[in-house]
């Protein structure tokens, strides 16, 4: 085996980026791929509670890196998947606990051993950025339809074409069909006209993912929901399959049954 | 609705001004250090030839992620140079 690092960035906090970690690793292990995820935010840690493995922390990231215990003690196994682990961020320290070349280390570590390494980035362009993509081979950008989560992603998908870490993959988190067709959300064509990358996803705004993450039970590990899936669709894409977009501007039945375009 | 009442679609708004601040943000060039630019740019061309800086104009055209930065400076022509 010789992993895919994949990192999930923004540059803005707030827009998806664990849970769209925690549901694409889900369902990559889905598709009988060995995943590691990597919670990357020291100090502000989530993707466990995400993912509802919070209870069985022993060891995290910072321990790995500083030696106080092996790779395989920190790596949580997901017991509803058969090859799904979490590496736990470290909650009591801070970003300069970790560098870049820590990372490459600790992904070369990975490697041989798994199909997919996922790490979740801290929000920001600082240190915790600059180490979650050292080790990257494709870097995912997440944006939400808004005009500083926009720019946010504007700013890092050029530190990423500067750090020669491009050319990002982009998705889209959020997206409310009935706002865009009203006018009152950028839709995902203007995103991509504003941003000019490759679109790997586009995520519905979905009440239930709020539902998973309260029981820590990912949406794509059994919901049919449209988010589960349109983040197994980006699972099917990273892995080469050629995926049809979920069609967001599709009129709804009651604006069918009303006659509207 | 909007439509009847000439209300301006808040995303085209979103998208406008998006727009400006991205071209700005990549090239960290505000639009007063492109007035001077466009200044610079005229009084040394206007060493070489003789053009009419109203007719001037700079600009910073998108293609895809690569900035360009365009001019179009009109040269007067030489057969009918005033005085």
């Amino acid at each position: 085996m010789t992993a895919k690092v994949v990192t999930v960035t923004s540059g803005k906090g707030g827009v998806g980026k664990t849970t769209a970690v925690a549901n694409i690793a889900v369902a990559l292990a889905t598709n009988n791929m060995k995943v590691v995820c990597i919670d990357g935010d020291i100090g502000l840690r989530n993707l466990d509670v995400v993912m509802g493995l919070e209870n069985r922390i022993v060891y995290d990231l910072v321990d790995v890196v500083e030696g106080r215990c092996r790779l395989r003690q920190a790596m949580i196994r997901d017991k509803r998947l058969p090859e799904l682990y979490l590496i736990p961020a470290a909650q009591t320290r801070d970003k300069s606990a970790v560098s870049p070349s820590d990372m490459v280390r600790l992904c070369d570590e990975l490697r041989p051993e798994v199909d997919w390494v996922l790490i979740d980035s801290p929000a920001g362009i600082e240190r915790g950025f600059k180490y979650a993509i050292a080790a990257a081979d494709k870097v995912i950008v997440l944006t939400n339809p808004e005009v500083s989560a926009v720019r946010d992603a504007d700013r890092v998908i050029g530190l990423l074409e500067a750090e020669e870490k491009g050319p990002a993959a982009l998705v889209i988190n959020r997206v409310n069909p009935t706002m865009v067709k009203r006018g009152d959300m950028l839709s995902v064509d203007d995103v991509l006209d504003l941003l000019a990358v490759e679109l790997i996803g586009i995520v519905p705004e979905d009440e239930n993912v709020l539902v998973a993450s309260n029981k820590g039970t990912p949406l794509s590990l059994d919901s049919r929901s449209r988010a589960g899936q349109a983040f197994k669709n980006i699972a099917r894409r990273l892995m080469g399959e050629q995926v049809p977009f979920l069609d967001m501007e599709s009129p709804g039945l009651l604006q069918r049954l009303l006659g509207r375009k | 609705m909007g439509f009847f009442f000439g209300r301006k679609k808040s995303a085209n708004s979103a998208k406008e001004r998006l727009q400006l601040v991205l071209i700005h943000d990549r090239t960290d060039l505000t639009p007063a250090e492109l007035e001077a630019l466009k200044d610079d740019l005229i009084s040394t061309i206007s060493r070489y030839v003789e053009i009419d800086p109203g007719a001037v104009s700079i600009n910073v055209a998108q293609d895809g992620r690569v900035q360009r930065l365009l001019a179009d400076i009109p040269l007067r022509n030489a057969g009918r140079r005033r005085g």
